[in-house]
């Protein structure tokens, strides 16, 4: 892949490479709500064509990300740290990747029917993509939060396609919390702005270890007040209940696609405690300390979950859950080892859960009076098909061999040996009731099906197809575990090496010719010298391109 | 001047948390919009307070606010008055549909008439 892409970055507009994710799924979303009264084949045509590009744009940026440093852009071409920048890594890159593997079978199983609940489906599907591309490319916390809203906002509209009362009261809660989530997100980037005076990763990655101690509990209150709001987005323990039901009375395809929005929260996780706040050491004082204890709360109230559930949506939805804590205590380690555990078990995870959320709904559209529920009794139409998909996925999901479950799982199981003996009980103990559960769940919808004749029609190719696509990327991750980790490895020391991501920000090249020695640069430095705020004035860092990586070496 | 703002913050998050915790959905969203006006105060503040003068960025000038909470500000309330009028539009179909505005929609309404010990005071807020 490499060799192909090499000569990416030689080309003229090669700079401008990291807004591309951005920009493309607004492209394709605004020309999508131009045809939203054109007829449904030529919305499918776009939108599909829109996938396959987002699939080639996410595999150059993997390349590219592969082949040097942190690739960094300056959105308006203003100069590190005054601009919006966007910043794309290994982690970045890799995180759009899976995105946009994950969303080519989900909005294939979208045109086998879902999506004429509504003209708008395929510009929300992209504005939704939008949002999840901009959260993962941005380098910037407040943009992080406009990038939350713009998914939260595609997501509610995508959870109400095809709208139906359940529907409708599952978005409610969603929407209800999320606004709460918003509010402490502007709380805590006020906390975090108030202390440091400013919002750009890169630069809070400078300024927040140098912060005065009286200023120190301010930025600590911040990096709390994140913490909640990012274990919301994650769906961590105890703010995870919303998940089951929301993703339960989802459209199928959305909730394939919304296996990646949890996701985002984990990456936020990631991201913004790898770079920002390392100083607080991993400990019961600091805020990524918690990370670890609620990765297994959160594992554990999945297990519980998926023994109660009656419904195999909410069961997939606990699974989910399940396959969140152990992410969660992958991240929670704060160690490399447990980053790239972390990084494979992303990509294996949002896999799985929409494999998951696409033959739950295969088996409930083909049972025609028990539907999704547990219950023994109705053999579905195409059983061995279904069976087999659900065999992939579950396998997969509760970390069973052969397939990438059980590589993530024992990577995980590595990179936590240190605290094996609190984190292992509960990572194999969680595993078995899982087991458990799903085969519970198999032998009452596929072997104790009794000598009724189904009702059920067939699923169509495409919808198989799409199914059947997510088990193949399950089936792909694990025979490319190698270079996967390989991958993932080489991500887990770029998050420790901060001075590059730092570096890549304040040395990005001017893409314009500065006109009169650009004016408005040299004021705004001449402002940033002597500080807004009057207890301190921030580093000197700001001015020149050079003053900061230095700054960073001398820590 | 620091602590109207406190007070004008902490009453307007006081009632909004209150509000929120309410079982109808008119109320919650009453109460959404007051923790949005607190956290754009908030956001406000975190520039430090400064008295009579302009946002603007004035190197001449000895003291002036700094202008970057005020678009952060601009940006949050533009966002919040979207989200809210979406709560408003889905609270109103959910309404349409089920035909009460409990959060948990008809059988919510049903277990809580169900209850024995049911606050009387809990209609006043619909």
């Amino acid at each position: 892949m490499t060799a192909s892409f090499a000569d990416l970055a030689g080309l003229p507009w090669a700079a401008h490479w990291p807004v591309v994710p951005v920009l493309l799924p607004l492209l394709f979303g605004t020309l999508l709500v131009l045809l939203s009264r054109a007829s449904l084949a030529v919305q499918r045509t776009v939108g599909g064509l829109a996938m396959l590009v987002h699939l080639g744009v996410a595999s150059a940026l993997v390349a590219l990300a592969e082949a040097g440093p942190p690739l960094a852009y300056a959105v308006g071409d203003w100069a590190a740290p005054f601009g919006i920048f966007l910043v794309i890594d290994r982690l970045s890159a890799w995180m759009l990747l899976v995105t946009a593997l994950v969303a080519l079978p989900a909005w294939a199983y979208a045109c086998a029917g879902e999506d004429r609940g509504g003209p708008w489906f395929h510009a929300l599907f992209q504005f939704q993509l939008l949002g999840i591309h901009g959260a993962f490319a941005t380098g910037d916390l407040f943009n992080l939060f406009v990038f939350f809203e713009i998914l939260l906002i595609a997501s509610y509209a995508l959870l109400l396609h095809g709208a139906n009362a359940a529907r409708a009261r599952a978005a409610v809660h969603v929407v209800v919390l999320n606004l709460v989530g918003s509010a402490l997100f502007l709380l805590a980037v006020g906390c975090i702005y108030a202390a440091v005076g400013t919002l750009n990763l890169a630069d809070l990655a400078v300024k927040a270890p140098a912060i005065t101690p009286e200023d120190a509990g301010l930025l600590q209150t911040g990096a709390f007040l994140l913490l909640i709001v990012f274990a919301l987005k994650a769906a961590a323990l105890p703010l995870g209940f919303w998940l089951p039901p929301a993703y339960a009375a989802a459209p199928a395809a959305c909730a394939a696609l919304f296996a990646v929005l949890t996701k985002v929260g984990v990456y936020s996780i990631l991201r913004v405690y790898t770079l920002v706040f390392p100083s607080f050491e991993p400990g019961p004082e600091g805020p990524s300390g918690l990370v670890l204890p609620l990765g297994l709360a959160t594992l554990a109230l999945g297990a519980i979950g998926a023994l109660a559930a009656d419904r195999l949506r909410p069961l997939a939805g606990h699974l989910v859950l399940v396959s969140i804590g152990t992410l969660l205590v992958a991240v929670g380690t704060f160690r490399e080892a447990g980053y790239a555990a972390a990084v494979y078990y992303v990509a294996h995870s949002t896999f799985a859960g929409a494999a998951l959320f696409l033959v739950a709904d295969l088996v409930a559209r083909q049972r025609r009076t028990l539907g999704d529920r547990l219950d023994a009794g109705e053999p579905v139409r195409q059983p061995a098909l279904l069976a087999a998909l659900f065999a992939g996925g579950t396998i997969a999901i509760v970390g069973l061999p052969p397939l990438s479950g059980f590589v993530g799982k024992l990577a995980v199981l590595q990179a936590t040996s240190p605290d094996a003996e609190r984190v292992w009980v509960l990572l194999l103990v969680g595993t078995l009731l899982t087991v458990v559960v799903v085969a519970r769940a198999a032998s009452a919808l596929f072997w104790r099906t009794g000598d009724r004749p189904t009702e059920g029609k067939p699923a169509s190719r495409l919808a198989s197809a799409a199914a059947a696509g997510c088990v193949a990327l399950l089936v792909a991750l694990t025979l490319a575990a190698g270079p996967a980790f390989d991958y993932a490895n080489a991500t887990a020391r770029q998050l420790l090496d901060r001075s590059a991501y730092v570096e890549a920000v304040f040395t990005v090249p001017s893409l314009s010719a500065p006109v009169g020695g650009a004016p408005h640069l040299a004021e705004a430095a001449a402002v940033a010298e002597r500080g807004f705020a009057p207890t301190e004035p921030p580093a000197p860092a700001a001015a020149s391109s050079t003053a900061s990586p230095a700054a960073e070496g001398e820590r | 001047m620091e602590w109207l703002l406190a007070l004008a913050i902490g009453v307007l998050v006081a009632g909004g948390v209150w509000l929120c915790l309410r079982e109808h959905v008119f109320p919650v969203l009453l109460g959404l919009t007051l923790v949005s006006y607190a956290v754009n105060l908030f956001l406000l503040a975190s520039g430090r307070l400064t008295l009579g003068s302009a946002p603007l960025v004035d190197v001449a000038q000895a003291e002036y606010p700094d202008p970057l909470p005020q678009a952060l500000v601009l940006t949050a309330i533009v966002i919040g008055f979207a989200m809210t009028a979406f709560l408003v539009a889905l609270a109103l179909q959910v309404v349409r549909q089920e035909g009460v505005e409990h959060v948990d929609g008809a059988a919510g309404e049903q277990a809580d008439a169900a209850s024995p010990e049911r606050d009387g005071a809990d209609g006043a807020g619909r």
